[in-house]
């Protein structure tokens, strides 16, 4: 006799514990295995690249935030660049330091959340997305005390800041940069070298080098699968070429890998704010700019290494004072292009694990 | 012949009765239907809230602290709240299925307890095959789990369920395989002379025994890292996905008696029971229970899950054959050192532990991996 089974299809989301947000994912399933997958986003679409032409130059500032909503800063910091990069504004030095502060600081809390989201899907019961929400808090504070907002900053403006930092800032930054390491050696005692989550994550979800770089993976995706590609060192913005990093790598391309290059990319956040810190100029923080900006007739494009890969503005002006048109390359969508090839073939519980380990944002998926 | 001379007919007939104990049969069974109850129900909300406090202070927040001293009312305002929602029954679930399985999740529970004693002698039932019993009551619930499972007529419910099954069925195979051990130590299948036998507790005697036990328990409760049936990162929450209202704290109450369960049977088995210095034998088998729950809350807030195939291996490969060694091994040990000093027999039962355990993980592969589709 042959038994025979049936696939069913079960709906992934979007309300599910662990589709951080409202993604959808439509499996086919031959009892745990999943045989076919079908992403479907779009429950968070806002429009807001066509808002964006509705609007002055600072008025998209505010659009961005509620882009990738963990990385607000380096949202902000992408755009700001794009349209200084259109208009042709410069920025002062004590700005391009603070910038370079504030987007490091967002890298890590947007990895602490990438991190521990990844665990608790893995299954570790909220223990590490707790520890690692800790100190996210911290970075939220430090957030605070600069921009006044917890979670959607706005506080990069075209040409530096809308405001100098506080007095009491750069203690409590000093605080927290020396305290952190130790955090991220917790982590690493906690689970890092866990038998079970090695069985889990090591081999699962792997993403080939060549299929992340044909599908233009960016970010610790693309780095995780071996390719050493960092915007911060192959294409430097603001004064990254000033301070000394290391791009962490990945060997295979696993979920376990994806999680070491971002474990490792939080210390070495950490080493550039230890850099930046102790060559902060005085003076101001913002050009002079015009209140309304008229850049010249023109395009321009600028990209960030954004915590989730490279986040990119395209700007077209028509010499009015809104973008005739803002294009945005978003990492979260492109990296979640290999979602199929990565999942097929698994169980049900590998699908989530190398969903999470994607790390997307469904604010900057659906846009 | 009136109903008090049947009970004493009865009480005449049961050897193992305590002498002590007022009245006959029936006053016994009828104290102790109440004591188990209560006991089941109130140590269910203990671990509750023993849980919830615990988590919260392994992970860095304060955990329930508004309702009665430190929070320790959270399980009865968590009961009135439950109480009082909309009990949902789906459409198109089997409506007699759906609302019979948390029942027969939650009875077994409470008979598993008729055997266990809380000292000397009292228990329900003090019967001979004690183990036996238990072992099979306690699979009961898995149909339970199953009904609620089909009942529900949710993909998240049947998957919960079908891992539940998957499971259960073979993990119950290693878990009285590594129970045989103690049993030929003791010579005896009753919980009460187990427990009367433990001059030394078992866990000394028999290391490996309990690890498979422990792990083999784990897995059979849905408790980390075990909890795939409920896994809430992945079927949102198994097999009672659909659930709502009074059902779903039966099934909330059952997940908690059955850790009690298991803490009792491990700290009856291996601890000793209700054995123990100074303090009355029923607190010292209430402090064994809470320890051994406090192992099992400590590995939830610590350990990721498993796999669903990994957990199969795990049983497979690693739990069976390692509890046919230890059976092999206690069985030699048992006929060749009958009086064997405990100072040379335990020492070497934890080398041997660990000498197993090391090896097996050596050549032992956790799962298949990915599928070719």
């Amino acid at each position: 006799m042959v038994l025979k089974t049936e696939p069913f299809v079960l709906n992934i989301g979007p309300v599910h514990p662990s589709t951080h947000g409202v993604f959808r994912m439509r499996a086919t399933l031959d009892g745990e295995v999943v045989i076919d997958i079908e992403p479907v986003f779009g429950y968070l679409h806002r429009g807001v690249e066509k808002l964006a032409e509705e609007r002055t130059y600072t008025g998209v500032i505010p659009l961005t935030d509620r882009l990738d909503y963990l990385a607000s800063m380096s949202n902000n910091l992408a755009y700001v660049l794009a349209v200084e990069k259109l208009a042709g504004i410069s920025v002062p030095e004590r700005a391009e330091h603070l910038r370079v502060i504030l987007a490091e600081l967002q890298r890590i809390a947007s990895h602490l959340i990438a991190v521990g989201a990844f665990l608790n899907d893995c299954g570790a019961f909220f223990t590490p997305f707790l520890y690692m929400f800790r100190e996210r808090e911290k970075i939220v504070d430090l957030f605070e005390m600069v921009s006044g907002q917890r979670l959607l900053y706005n506080y990069m403006r075209v040409g530096g800041f809308n405001q100098d930092i506080p007095d009491e800032f750069l203690p409590a930054l000093d605080k927290f940069v020396s305290q952190m390491p130790g955090f991220i050696d917790e982590y690493d005692r906690l689970l890092a070298e866990n038998e079970i989550l090695l069985a889990r994550a090591k081999g699962v979800g792997i993403l080939p080098k060549e299929l992340a770089i044909n599908i233009s993976a960016s970010g610790p995706v693309l780095r995780a699968s071996g390719v050493k590609w960092d915007i911060r060192k192959a294409d430097p913005y603001s004064i990254y070429d000033r301070f000394e990093f290391d791009i962490p790598t990945g060997v295979v391309g696993d979920c376990y890998d994806r999680y070491r290059v971002r474990i490792e990319e939080m210390r070495q956040s950490v080493r550039i704010i230890k850099q930046v810190m102790k060559q902060i100029p005085s003076g101001e923080v913002k050009s002079k700019v015009p209140y309304l900006i008229r850049p010249p007739v023109g395009e321009a494009y600028a990209h960030i290494e954004a915590p989730k890969g490279e986040l990119g503005f395209y700007l077209v002006s028509d010499n009015s004072i809104a973008p005739y048109r803002c294009h945005i390359r978003a990492p979260s969508l492109l990296n979640l292009t290999a979602l199929r090839d990565m999942i097929v073939g698994w169980k049900v519980a590998d699908a989530i694990i190398i969903f999470g380990s994607i790390d997307i944002t469904m604010g900057e998926v659906d846009r | 012949m009136t109903i008090a001379n049947l009970g004493t007919n009865a009480a005449g007939h049961l050897a193992t009765l305590p002498p002590d104990w007022p009245g006959g049969f029936w006053w016994h069974w009828l104290v102790f239907v109440v004591i188990i109850i209560a006991f089941v129900l109130l140590m269910a909300m203990g671990f509750i809230w023993i849980e919830r406090r615990g988590m919260a202070r392994m992970q860095a927040r304060l955990g329930p602290n508004r309702v009665g001293p430190f929070g320790i009312l959270q399980p009865v305002a968590d009961a009135i709240k439950v109480l009082l929602k909309e009990d949902i029954v789906p459409a198109k679930g089997d409506k007699i299925v759906h609302w019979l399985a948390p029942v027969i999740a939650f009875f077994p529970v409470l008979m598993i307890f008729a055997v266990v004693p809380f000292q000397d002698g009292a228990l329900l039932a003090d019967l001979d095959v004690g183990i036996l019993y238990v072992v099979a009551i306690s699979s009961i619930s898995t149909v339970g789990l199953f009904m609620a499972g089909w009942g529900s007529s949710n993909k998240y419910s049947l998957l919960g369920a079908m891992r539940d099954v998957a499971s259960v069925v073979s993990y119950e195979i290693p878990v009285v395989l590594s129970l045989v051990g103690v049993v030929l130590i003791a010579g005896s299948l009753s919980l009460n002379q187990i427990v009367l036998a433990q001059d030394i507790p078992f866990i000394l005697l028999q290391p490996l025994g309990f690890l498979l036990f422990f792990i083999g328990g784990c897995a059979e409760i849905n408790r980390s890292p075990f909890d795939l049936f409920e896994a809430d990162s992945e079927i949102v929450a198994g097999f009672h996905t659909e659930y709502s209202g009074m059902k779903f704290a039966m099934f909330y109450l059952a997940e908690y008696a059955e850790a009690l369960v298991i803490s009792a049977i491990i700290a009856t088995l291996f601890l000793g029971g209700w054995r123990g210095p100074i303090l009355p034998p029923w607190l010292w088998f209430v402090i064994k229970v809470i320890a051994v729950f406090f192992v099992l809350v400590w590995t939830r807030t610590t350990l990721p899950r498993v796999r669903i195939d990994q957990l199969m291996a795990l049983a497979w490969k690693f739990l069976f054959p390692l509890a046919l060694i230890n059976l092999i091994i206690t069985a030699i040990q048992v006929l060749t050192w009958p009086v064997a000093l405990p100072w040379v027999i335990i020492p070497v039962n934890i080398a041997i532990m660990a000498l197993l355990v090391l090896l097996w993980s050596k050549f032992f592969k956790l799962g298949w991996g990915r599928v070719a589709v």
